[in-house]
């Protein structure tokens, strides 16, 4: 018999003044909870045992660990100071160009995959392109396009400009979709055209966090330049990838370091231009 | 909004102050600068005759990859497995170790400035680091397998959910902390019966998005020999067997819409 919401509540004021009072449950029916826990418990075991670990590589390994631990206490950015400015700018500058040229695109995609202003066929269009985007990861992306363009910056600022759009055309087309009518409705009916809504109803809306979207995109993208270097396409990525390969730690630490000051920096600039602009 | 006059005596309207429009001009001006300038750098580093053959080599690529060898699929159930088996233990690994950060890191749960500080850094630290690179330690480190791949995806994580976490928590009602203080409740209590409440279903919806994020990190850690079905992707490109690798892409876009499905139904139901 299922209790009503009346009936259970006057359940737990009987229980509370007995002196029995129990917690809310997150999950209300006692049946879920308990075949969740089942489940949980039957997955754990079958995932943890597809898990295999060679004790003895890990042994080994333990030692270069600790190696690598120490060698943040003493990073070196001197030795190989060469490589880790070259990875550095290309970087940087792979950063700004893929981000500059994602939001160019993802303005277009995004105003086509909101339902409200864009007719079907364009909106599944654009859902399309944001979905394949999304879906596969920035090094996927990055080995394609390193097979198309070649190896260096070119391939990465494509790379990242592809998974700009995707993020910022899915984020733009939910505001679009989420903004006042009123104010579309209120230029509309001064008889102005579709660009001219767009321009004057549409865009002042949803600028402030466009922008604020952009500089947080700036921020993903330089984190994601660090890696497809890995694959060939430019960037700190390489040089971080070669010196852990020659288990050159104090070099690997001082291009880590370097990263996270970056993000730091970048993260604290974003919020200030974000106040900036609101 | 300024109002200046015309030479007629009468009033204009305009949005910005003629310092403030000059100031735009200026900002578009430094950035486009800064954006050519970037540009010439990336042109510089440039093979343009690769660049130029892209389109033969793109439509190349993709004649190479159809039909797919869909028989090649039987052979990826078991790294599919583990890919899934990497995201999930490494997510509840990860949010083992981010709850404890973030109530450390929240304004008003933290103990000291000074631990507060501390977790802010390992949650910046975590966060700036992506998977890929964690796995590329952790697989010099422990070896070739899944454990490196946990571990990466758990270590990414505690940032992501840390800072998500912290701020929920600093966002909390202060009433019923502050009622069950007035209880007499220990720090502890006040902690399990005032502030948790208050902050589990927004925990659970972090959790179960990272889940939907890592499952797309874990399908590439393979490339670096973190186990998972990146290295079934890796084979198949050293080899040059692009049909495998267009089945490995279905694979992966299938799983990660299934993930992404599974996230919104759980987050709608929670939240």
């Amino acid at each position: 018999m299922k209790l009503t919401e009346a009936a259970l509540s006057e359940q737990r004021q009987k229980a509370a003044q007995a002196g029995r009072w129990r917690r809310l449950p997150l999950i209300q029916s006692p049946f879920l909870r308990l075949a969740l826990w089942v489940g949980l418990v039957v997955y754990l075991i079958l995932a943890l045992s597809s898990v295999e670990v060679n004790w003895a590589r890990v042994a080994e390994g333990a030692g270069r660990g600790l190696e690598f631990l120490a060698a943040f206490t003493r990073p070196d950015f001197i030795s190989r100071w060469d490589d880790i400015w070259a990875g550095l700018l290309e970087s940087l500058t792979m950063t700004v160009t893929s981000t500059v040229i994602g939001v160019a695109l993802a303005v277009p995609v995004g105003l086509g995959a909101a339902r409200n202003i864009a007719p079907l066929p364009v909106y599944w269009v654009c859902r399309g392109i944001i979905a394949v985007s999304r879906t596969f990861q920035e090094v996927i992306i990055a080995i394609l396009f390193v097979v198309m363009f070649g190896f260096g910056p070119f391939a990465g600022m494509i790379t990242l400009a592809f998974a700009t759009i995707g993020f910022m055309a899915k984020l733009l087309a939910e505001d679009i979709e989420d903004l006042d009518e009123r104010q579309v409705e209120a230029v509309r009916a001064t008889g102005a055209g579709w660009w001219q809504t767009l321009n004057h109803a549409v865009q002042p809306q949803v600028m402030p966090r466009l922008i604020g979207l952009s500089m947080y995109r700036l921020d993903i993208n330089f984190r994601e330049s660090a890696v497809i270097g890995i694959v060939g396409a430019g960037g700190i990525g390489a040089t971080l990838n070669t010196s852990i390969n020659r288990y050159e730690y104090d070099t690997s630490a001082a291009v880590l370091l370097i990263i996270i000051a970056i993000v730091l920096l970048s993260e604290y600039s974003s919020s200030f231009v974000r106040r900036w602009t609101q | 909004m300024p109002v200046s006059t015309s030479p007629q005596g009468q009033p204009q309207w305009r949005l910005r102050t003629t310092k403030a429009q000059w100031l735009g001009y200026l900002a578009w001006l430094a950035g486009i600068s800064l954006f050519l300038l970037c540009w010439k750098v990336i042109s510089d580093n440039t093979m343009w005759v690769f660049v130029e053959d892209a389109g033969r080599q793109g439509t190349d690529l993709i004649s190479r990859m159809l039909p797919p060898e869909w028989t090649y699929a039987h052979q990826l159930w078991l790294p599919m497995w583990d890919t899934l088996n990497i995201a999930t233990l490494g997510t509840a690994l990860g949010i083992m170790m981010a709850f404890p950060v973030a109530f450390l890191a929240a304004r008003n749960t933290s103990p000291h400035p000074l631990i507060r500080s501390l977790a802010l850094t390992i949650i910046v630290s975590s966060r700036s680091i992506n998977s890929l690179i964690w796995a590329m330690l952790l697989v010099t480190i422990l070896g070739p397998g899944v454990l490196a791949g946990i571990i990466a995806i758990a270590l990414r994580s505690i940032g992501f959910v840390g800072k998500l976490l912290y701020e929920a928590i600093e966002e909390i009602h202060p009433t019923p902390v502050e009622a069950i203080a007035a209880t007499g409740a220990s720090r502890m209590q006040v902690m399990s019966y005032g502030v948790l409440p208050q902050v589990l279903p927004a925990f659970a919806g972090i959790s179960v998005y990272r889940w939907d994020i890592n499952i797309r990190e874990s399908t590439v850690l393979g490339l670096v020999g973190a186990g998972g079905i990146g290295l079934q992707l890796n084979a198949s490109i050293n080899s040059l067997a692009w049909d495998q690798v267009s089945v490995i892409f279905v694979m992966i876009f299938a799983t990660v819409l299934v993930s992404e499905w599974i996230s919104a139904k759980v987050r709608h139901a929670i939240i």
